[in-house]
């Protein structure tokens, strides 16, 4: 065998023809993408609401964002919640905190209840994050005031000595324009957002005016506090 | 063959302005690097200006080191060695040079836009949908003129160098494709058509094949060239090469969901990727074996070879983290390391080990070969070897210490049963770690400056000599 130059006839093949080659890189490389990925989709069991429905807000006809009470299940983000989002994704804040608690006892005390997939089902993108320079902010919604997150965005190291954070000033001198904001919210319609027109033009036009610092304050405060989650159901196996 | 029809034969030129392309981004993009390390161990560097605060200098430092380093790596390396294999020229010049300014010009749009906050928000994945576009368009023209190169090449074979080149292209261009859809709305704004557990998985899909096929398989067809060459004798066993080959290419794929153990993604998707994570182990193994045993009975040459100790000990650090990767991705280890600095420690050994110490290998070797001389000192190159070494060992350390200690921290409990560290103390514990790892981070970086400065004297030097060799070259 050791005169042999090749391993199998096909290996050869595909050595010799690189449309081949292409072809079956073509092949292999799709397959553990396909495996992992597509059968998110239609497993009912990803996304807890499936078994769960109270998780998730169900908005009836003629209601609004507004009648939504904290503990009514996941909705779609306000406009200035929105916008409060993209300047946390602007400023990075996904590379140093997650928003994810993984169902550890330590994670439990410090951050609350696990994070849930259907949590995050309104998030484009997710902001799960892979670091915890910070701490985890799935749940950090309710625990400070607002005075305490403006002092701590504008000189977090006023608040926390430890802190590495850096400075974001900025954020009080940015003005928010609501026909910005409502492309936006538009934009998050067309990816599957459940916004009726309504909620898009009254939640837009609330947002003008406020400041990015408002924005940031109205995201950090909701994040966590849609849903109530009860420990004595398991909504994960 | 005479240098001189080398040189007419084969597009040298747009291999040249490649490596010496890629030579700059590594200074730029790990000076960035140590910046950001800085502004973690002393956060007044933020300067409370958005254009320097860490969360955008971050995103620029990995996409400077990745693609704009690493890319140009990948360009030099791959149409350098597809005509040498091939026995012909590159298939269009014209889109060679389209795929070098194109891809310059990207590289300068993520400069100006990534501290400008416009960002996807995905990790690896920042820019924004214009520039992925262009992304795909030139990823698609320097793929194509791969291939039909390889298409139109002499040899009966096809070299096994570019086996893994392709693979890595094509995978490249699945995965930037997919995980970069999205509805725009503003000119550098858009909204990602995936959201919650699906995008997680896509994005790690894609995060994890970042490194798996753009920082490993890619630069194992550097290696799977260069070591042989530089050793002068051929790979040690072409069917460990075979093997090696489509085990990666068909397990990599699956790793990404290591990367999200313990969170709302079912777990039979996450057991599945650290399954095949523990699996890669043989292959990677196999691989590295496989490119330290080409210098079996030619050991010697490692004293006098400044390019093979580059890619040998490459293939050490390659080797080294193909075994913590795995051994982070089983579940009792992923929830200590998950979160923690151990991962950037970890992709660091592997990006500042394996795929910058193989890179300086190849760019020496490709700068003496180019430029048809010696490199203007050796005693420079040595240097930039150990501060390399020693630069890696000193981060590496730096954040397994820290790293290890996070997560005992944050997991620890006093007497009473009540968590005994507030996370702020943990990151005060952090310091003199963060110190460690920019002390590291920079004296790495110091050694690409210096690698910089010796290509600049070589090529100046051999400006001024007559074009012809003292020493013949090898085809």
């Amino acid at each position: 065998m050791a005169d042999k130059i090749y391993s199998t006839k096909f290996q050869d093949k595909l050595e010799r023809n690189v449309w081949a080659l292409l072809l079956m890189l073509l092949l292999i490389l799709s397959v553990g993408g396909i495996v992992e990925i597509v059968p998110l989709y239609y497993l009912d069991d990803t996304m807890e609401h499936n078994a769960r429905p109270e998780i998730l807000w169900q908005q009836k006809e003629g209601q609004t964002l507004a009648n939504w009470k904290p503990g009514d299940g996941i909705r779609p983000y306000t406009g200035l919640e929105l916008m409060g989002r993209n300047v946390y994704i602007r400023e990075g804040c996904y590379l140093c905190h997650s928003q994810m608690i993984r169902p550890f006892r330590d994670e439990k005390e410090r951050y609350g209840h696990y994070s849930l997939a259907t949590e995050s089902i309104y998030d484009h993108p997710f902001q799960w994050g892979s670091k915890r320079t910070g701490p985890d902010l799935a749940r950090v919604g309710g625990k400070y005031s607002d005075e305490w997150h403006i002092k701590h965005m504008i000189a977090p190291r006023s608040v926390v000595p430890e802190s590495v954070m850096p400075n974001y000033p900025w954020l009080l001198e940015n003005v928010l324009d609501g026909a910005m904001v409502k492309r936006h919210m538009k934009a998050m319609k067309t990816v599957g957002v459940p916004y009726t027109d309504a909620d898009i033009d009254a939640s837009s036009a609330a947002a003008d005016g406020k400041t990015e610092m408002d924005a940031m304050v109205a995201y950090l405060q909701i994040l966590g506090t849609m849903a109530k989650l009860d420990y004595g159901i398991v909504y994960r196996e | 063959m005479a240098s001189t029809d080398l040189e007419q034969k084969y597009n040298f030129e747009i291999v040249r302005w490649f490596s010496v392309a890629s030579v700059i981004y590594l200074v730029v993009g790990t000076f960035v690097g140590a910046y950001a390390a800085a502004e973690l161990a002393w956060p007044a560097l933020n300067f409370d200006s958005p254009y320097l605060s860490f969360g955008r200098i971050r995103p620029l430092h990995t996409n400077a080191v990745i693609f704009a380093f690493g890319g140009c790596v990948l360009m030099a390396t791959a149409f350098y060695s597809v005509q040498r294999t091939c026995g012909v020229r590159l298939w269009s010049d014209k889109m060679a040079w389209f795929t070098f300014w194109g891809w310059n010009l990207i590289i300068v749009l993520a400069v100006i836009t990534l501290p400008l906050g416009f960002t996807q928000g995905k990790e690896y994945a920042e820019l924004e949908w214009p520039i992925d576009i262009l992304i795909a368009i030139v990823w698609i023209s320097y793929t194509f003129n791969f291939i039909m190169t390889i298409a139109t090449r002499k040899s009966s074979h096809i070299y096994v160098s570019n086996w893994f080149f392709l693979g890595m292209m094509v995978m490249i261009t699945y995965l930037h494709v997919v995980n970069s859809l999205a509805i725009p709305v503003e000119l550098f704004k858009s909204y990602s058509i995936f959201s919650s557990v699906q995008d997680a998985m896509i994005q790690w899909w894609w995060g994890h094949n970042a490194v798996g096929f753009y920082l490993t398989a890619g630069f194992l067809g550097i290696m799977y060239y260069f070591v042989p060459k530089q050793a002068d004798r051929p790979i040690f066993s072409y069917r460990l090469s075979v093997l090696h080959f489509w085990s990666l290419m068909f397990g990599y794929v699956w790793l990404g969901s290591h990367h999200l153990h313990y969170t709302a993604l079912p777990d039979w998707a996450g057991s599945l990727g650290a399954a095949i994570s523990i699996a890669m182990i043989v292959p990677s193994w196999g691989g590295a074996v496989n490119g330290m045993l080409t210098l079996s009975g030619a050991w010697d040459k490692l004293r006098t070879d400044y390019v093979l100790r580059f890619l040998i000990i490459s293939l050490a650090f390659y080797a080294m983290s193909t075994f913590e990767g795995p051994i982070m991705s089983i579940r009792v280890v992923n929830a200590l390391s998950h979160y923690t600095d151990w991962t950037i420690g970890h992709v660091h050994s592997g990006a500042l080990g394996w795929v910058g110490m193989v890179a300086a290998g190849a760019l020496y070797h490709l700068v003496t070969r180019l430029w048809k001389t010696e490199m203007y000192s050796v005693k420079l190159v040595n240097m930039h070897f150990w501060m390399a070494t020693i630069g890696i060992v000193i981060y590496i350390v730096a954040m397994w210490i820290s790293g290890i200690m996070q997560a005992l921290m944050w997991r620890d409990y006093d007497e009473f049963g009540a968590l005994t560290y507030t996370f702020a103390e943990s990151v005060a514990a952090m310091h003199p770690y963060y110190v460690m790892r920019f002390v590291g981070g920079f004296i790495y970086s110091l050694g690409g400056l210096v690698m910089l400065y010796n290509v600049i004297m070589t090529i100046r030097q051999a400006g001024t000599e007559p074009r012809i060799s003292a020493e013949p070259v090898k085809a």
